[in-house]
């Protein structure tokens, strides 16, 4: 399972990349594996507004649903348009081209409520 | 199709079943100018007015586009594609909660009598008292089997009549000046029962089923409080199991001024043994399509009448069926001599009903019962639909229920449970139980031993249809892993359910010897395995 | 007789299969207080000779539709049925199979729902549609729900045009989620478009309109979309009658977002109002909030075409408390007829159909104008329906018509209207000498 050691992680399996003032969003290979082939992905407008740990969208796959929560709070910068046409990106890279959104940092100190690699990989050992 | 079985070390040959050969889309036959009707000529004078000085010129219609085909093309079509489906009159069909029983062909001749079919919803109640009659006497059957004390039959599926069920829930505590938000569902429900909870506002409470299946009473306490509306509950649950503390479940809701709902989807496991009304419950909503016989249509029309207890009685549906009679005491129990001033009304003499050996309509002045359609109910939720519900299956219910009689209906959940418990017999050491006590006309197996061999439950489901048996109801409830919920109902032989047995017991054994058989099922239907992801992913819904 | 067929010797080997000694011991778990001691009032059962005697006695007291010469529509209607229909639809393995979930066995079925859906749009002009809803009134009460959804807002403009019985289940749906309702008035038997035009703001989510409305008038739906376009998000919802569309502009042609209808004339039986069929087209930006089943085409393993349910996230079985509506069983048979009228009429023969409407329905009420007294009140455009006022009391006059045989339409005071009148309706089914059966009685009828 790979889990790259730059991100963090949340329990519902979101990952963050921290750059500057601006955070990229996305699910986990764990999270993605678990949805099975995802087919429609769900985004909010750019402008948008959200607080940590607020659900900013769903996630579809044939037979699941899976909301998905913001890790970070702030303003929507950028989405991922590229996945309403490919949303098997979210499968295929779902650390890269799956990325689903950028939100600008309201308050870093958000990223203390989150895991590092090391804790999310504990984690999902415990979830067996 | 030229589907090859790569797996030639199975000993099991499948015969293709159904039509497999692929069908074109009726619009596919279509060749212009052809037609596939007959209509007599319009003899009027204004037959050759030119229609744009009867219709607005910027209304009328430039293009219609829909097949043209013959008479021949369109019935080979659908017969062909008859063919590639799958019916209770095809074989043995153990959807858990679906109640697919056998659907008794007298219920159709019945329903499609022209004196009971070729009516108009608006035709005065005097000219329709024959149906009405049926319909109250449905009605009155309906409640006795369920003992609660007024039906409405408007509700047009089981969904619908859950719907119904919660907004009469709402609009009595509403009456009460009581706002309450919430309603507590079971893990372990019926997914209609959250859907009907929140689309009738309600929030929905899901709450954790203990390690037997049932109803956790900690849990349940937990969540109880002034603000819950109601509780929902199928009893026996969906895993064919009784609640046996419903009495104390019961007293718990009502203690804090909550209601209790009954999904009747598991009704065909009590009748004539238990009433969901001596249960405690104050509304309810039954399956005329699983319990009643009726058929499913691939899909609809159902019905889902909707019983309460005497105090929600005001809040049923516009309009409510009751009958008047020229005695003293009205049948509605409201104790006013029938008037029968409406001009609208005929007042025909009614012919006596056919007296039964039971007596059960006896006391009743049959001559002088007059069947009305009450619209002045002003405390009532309002319409579900634009008339009376889906008459015509409530035609063939009746008839089944008339056919077979208090005995009928009580051997029918007789032989329904035992020929679920049977099957659970013959097949929990070959696929894992979770839940061990007794269960009634359904079970749930899990698939989790064969998981681990390497076959899901999905492919479990598509090597039996292979053997042309249809699949059970998969991956619920959604508190067993790799769920097999099996319901045989009473119409099944032992024959057919060893059969069936005997197929599970093969593909368990095909799991290890030959997996990929199983795996890459179905090989025999009249189309593979059809890639749904590809579907979600490229919507293609029409033409 | 109940329907089972296992002998008592072959109950007495289940149960030792089971391990258990009789019958009763299968529902031990139940507890002793809430078991049913008593015997179930229901009368014992019969034999199917007995059965169909009996049914057949109390049918008798029915009137069919054709032992009378019957003028009643108002969202019913007696249409023509082919004869293949009912010989289609009687294979069992159509109306014995269940929802399509095991989509292998079961593309008969899907194959059918598509092609129903196809249909849908192509009579509407709408980009989607999905498998059926449960008649015409829940489809209306669906579709104010999802154009709330959609816009996110809560008031709904409905026009006292739109069938009465739908208005109050689109409120009986509507009010659970506290949308609020405003009815509009009617002029000259249309929407009152000047009341419309101020009754629509930015909190309006969608307008409602039937065509042809209620009372038989063919609606300016144009100029009412007009009146949206100044507001963002105001969803224009059509109600229409599927025989009108087709010679009728097309819904999707005048720009709707939202149609919806009553499929019973589509090849349905009229059986005392149901089962019928609601179905629901929208433009295909809002599919995801359409409720309902939908099937789509794809393929399997040999990339052959085959039919599966699709997007099923939106429904209740997945999404559970938060699906788009909680409909499960929906009336698939009546939407299989409806597929199998549409082929068989086809394009010319849907347009005959409606053609006779059209052309009974205006012969009729020329004439009945004529007939000094009468009043036909629809000013505007009709197609097979409009609203009739006798010289003296409606319902003097439609008592007087009954006893001739002859039903004379809907008086529409018994559905809620201030004004009484009939709303008489003309099928293709009536015949000349019918028409002129309705005249003559009614120039008898004033005279006496």
């Amino acid at each position: 399972m790979d889990i790259p050691k730059d991100l963090f992680y949340t329990e519902n399996h979101e990952w963050t990349l921290v750059e500057g003032n601006e955070a990229t969003i996305g699910i986990t290979e764990y999270a993605q594996e678990e949805m099975g082939d995802v087919v429609f992905v769900e985004l909010p407008e750019i402008g948008d507004v959200f607080e940590q740990f607020d659900s900013f969208g769903v996630v579809e796959s044939v037979k699941a649903v899976s909301d998905v929560y913001l890790p970070i709070g702030g303003e929507i910068i950028a989405i991922n348009e590229g996945l309403f046409d490919s949303p098997e990106l979210i499968n295929e890279e779902p650390f890269e081209g799956g990325w689903l959104l950028k939100v600008k940092i309201e308050n870093k100190d958000d990223l203390e409520e989150l895991m590092d690699y090391e804790d999310y990989a504990e984690f999902l050992e415990e979830e067996g | 199709m030229g589907k090859q079985i790569n797996e030639s070390k199975s000993s099991i040959k499948n015969k293709a079943i159904g039509n497999t050969k692929s069908e074109p889309l009726i619009i596919e036959y279509s060749s212009s100018g052809r037609k596939g009707y007959s209509l007599p000529k319009i003899d009027l004078p204004n037959k050759d007015q030119e229609l744009s000085e009867l219709l607005p010129q910027n209304y009328l219609r430039e293009e219609l586009k829909l097949p043209e085909v013959s008479e021949v093309d369109v019935v080979r079509h659908y017969t062909l594609l008859s063919q590639k489906n799958y019916g209770v009159d095809s074989g043995i069909y153990p959807l858990g909660s679906c109640t697919m029983k056998y659907n008794p062909k007298i219920n159709e001749d019945i329903a499609r009598l022209d004196k009971l079919s070729n009516l108009h919803p608006y035709q005065d109640e005097g000219l329709v008292q024959g149906s009405l009659e049926i319909l109250y006497k449905l009605k009155q059957n309906l409640a006795e089997i369920s003992g609660m004390d007024e039906v409405t039959l408007q509700p047009a599926s089981g969904a619908h009549g859950e719907l119904c069920g919660l907004m009469i829930i709402k609009k009595y505590f509403e009456d009460k000046g009581e706002e309450r938000k919430k309603v507590i569902v079971p893990d372990s429900a019926h997914g209609t029962n959250p859907a009907s909870a929140a689309m009738a506002g309600f929030d929905v409470i899901e709450i954790e089923s203990n390690e037997e299946g049932m109803v956790d009473i900690e849990n349940l306490k937990e969540v109880l409080d002034e603000n819950v509306a109601a509780l929902m509950l199928t009893n026996p649950n969906t895993l064919g199991i009784f609640e046996k503390d419903i009495i104390k479940i019961s007293e718990l809701v009502h203690n804090v001024g909550g209601l209790l709902y009954y999904d009747g989807a598991n009704m065909n496991a009590i009748m004539g043994y238990v009433r969901p009304g001596d249960m405690n419950f104050d509304v309810l909503h039954f399956n005329l399509h699983k319990t009643f016989s009726t058929p499913h249509g691939g899909g609809g029309p159902g019905s889902g009448p909707v019983g309460v207890k005497e105090f929600l009685k005001p809040y049923l549906p516009i309009p409510l069926l009751r009958v008047e009679t020229n005695s003293k005491e009205s049948a509605d129990g409201t104790g006013r001599d029938a008037k029968f001033n409406d001009n609208n009304m005929e007042c025909h003499e009614i012919g006596t009903t056919s007296i039964d050996d039971n007596g059960a309509y006896d006391g009743e002045n049959q001559e002088k019962d007059i069947y009305k359609w009450d619209y002045d109910r002003p405390q009532s939720i309002g319409k579900l639909q634009a008339f009376y519900g889906n008459y015509g299956v409530m035609l063939k219910a009746y008839s089944y229920i008339r056919k077979l009689g208090a005995n009928g209906l009580k051997e029918t959940t007789e032989n329904a449970v035992l020929n679920a418990n049977y099957m659970k017999a013959r097949l929990k050491d070959e696929y894992h139980l979770p839940y061990q006590e007794n269960s009634l006309h359904e079970f749930v197996l899990s698939g989790i031993k064969q998981k681990e061999k390497g076959s899901s439950t999905l492919n479990i489901a598509k090597r039996l249809l292979d053997y042309g048996q249809y699949a059970p109801t998969i991956y619920f409830p959604l508190v067993v892993k790799e769920a097999l919920m099996i319901e045989p109902t009473e119409t099944e032989n032992i024959k057919t359910l060893n059969k069936f047995v005997e197929t599970m017991k093969i593909i368990s054994r095909e799991i290890e010897e030959s997996p990929d058989l199983v795996k890459n099922a179905p090989h025999t239907t009249p189309i593979g395995k059809l890639d749904e992801v590809k579907a979600a992913r490229e919507t293609n819904l029409r033409w | 007789m109940s329907y089972i067929s296992n002998t008592l010797q072959e109950k007495e080997e289940m149960l030792k299969t089971i391990g258990i000694a009789k019958m009763e011991d299968l529902f031990k778990a139940i507890p002793q207080e809430v078991l049913f001691q008593g015997k179930l009032e229901i009368p014992a059962g019969l034999s199917e000779l007995e059965l169909l005697k009996e049914i057949k006695e109390q049918a008798s007291r029915n009137s069919s539709l054709d032992e009378m010469n019957s003028f009643l529509g108002g969202g019913a209607y007696d249409h023509y049925i082919p004869s293949i229909i009912d010989h289609i639809v009687s294979r069992s393995e159509f109306y014995t199979a269940y929802t399509p979930y095991q989509a292998e066995l079961s593309q008969g079925s899907l194959q059918a729902i598509y092609e129903y859906q196809s249909m849908i749009c192509q009579l509407t002009d709408m980009e989607v549609a999905n498998a059926s809803l449960l008649d015409g009134g829940s489809a209306t009460g669906e579709a104010v729900l999802m154009a709330s959804r959609i816009t996110r807002k809560k008031n709904i403009i409905i026009s006292k045009s739109v069938h009465p019985a739908y208005r109050e289940v689109a409120q009986t749906y509507g009010k659970q989620q506290g949308l609020v309702f405003t009815e509009v008035e009617i002029k000259d038997t249309q929407t009152n478009l000047e009341q419309l035009d101020s009754a629509i703001d930015q909190n309006t989510a969608a307008v409602v309109i039937q065509y042809p409305n209620f009372l038989g008038s063919i609606e300016d739906i144009t100029k009412i979309k007009e009146m949206l376009n100044s507001f963002k998000r105001t969803l224009l919802i059509v109600i229409a009658n599927p025989i009108a569309l087709a010679l009728l502009k097309s819904p999707g042609q005048l720009d709707a977002d939202i149609v919806v209808g009553e499929g019973q004339a589509l090849g349905n039986t009229i059986n005392y109002g149901g089962p019928y069929l609601g179905f629901m087209a929208c433009k295909e930006k809002y599919l995801r909030q359409m409720p309902g089943r939908i099937v789509g085409a794809t393929t399997d393993q040999n990339g052959e075409k085959g039919y599966v349910m699709t997007l099923q996230t939106r429904e209740q079985h997945i999404r559970r408390g938060r699906a788009t509506s909680n409909i499960c069983t929906n009336e698939a048979l009546n939407a299989l007829i409806a597929t199998i009228y549409l082929s068989v009429m086809g394009k010319h023969g849907l347009k005959e159909v409606a053609e006779h409407c059209l052309r009974k329905a205006h012969y009729l009420a020329e004439k009945i104008e004529t007939i000094p007294g009468y009043i036909v009140l629809n000013k505007g455009n009709i197609f097979h329906e409009f609203l009739i006022q006798p010289p003296g009391d409606t319902k003097v006059y439609y008592e007087k018509l009954k006893e001739k045989g002859i039903l004379a339409g809907i008086r529409i005071t018994s559905l809620g209207y201030k004004f009484d009148a009939l709303l008489v309706c003309v099928t293709e089914k009536k015949t000349l000498k019918e028409l002129d059966q309705f005249i003559n009685a009614l120039e008898v009828v004033k005279n006496g």
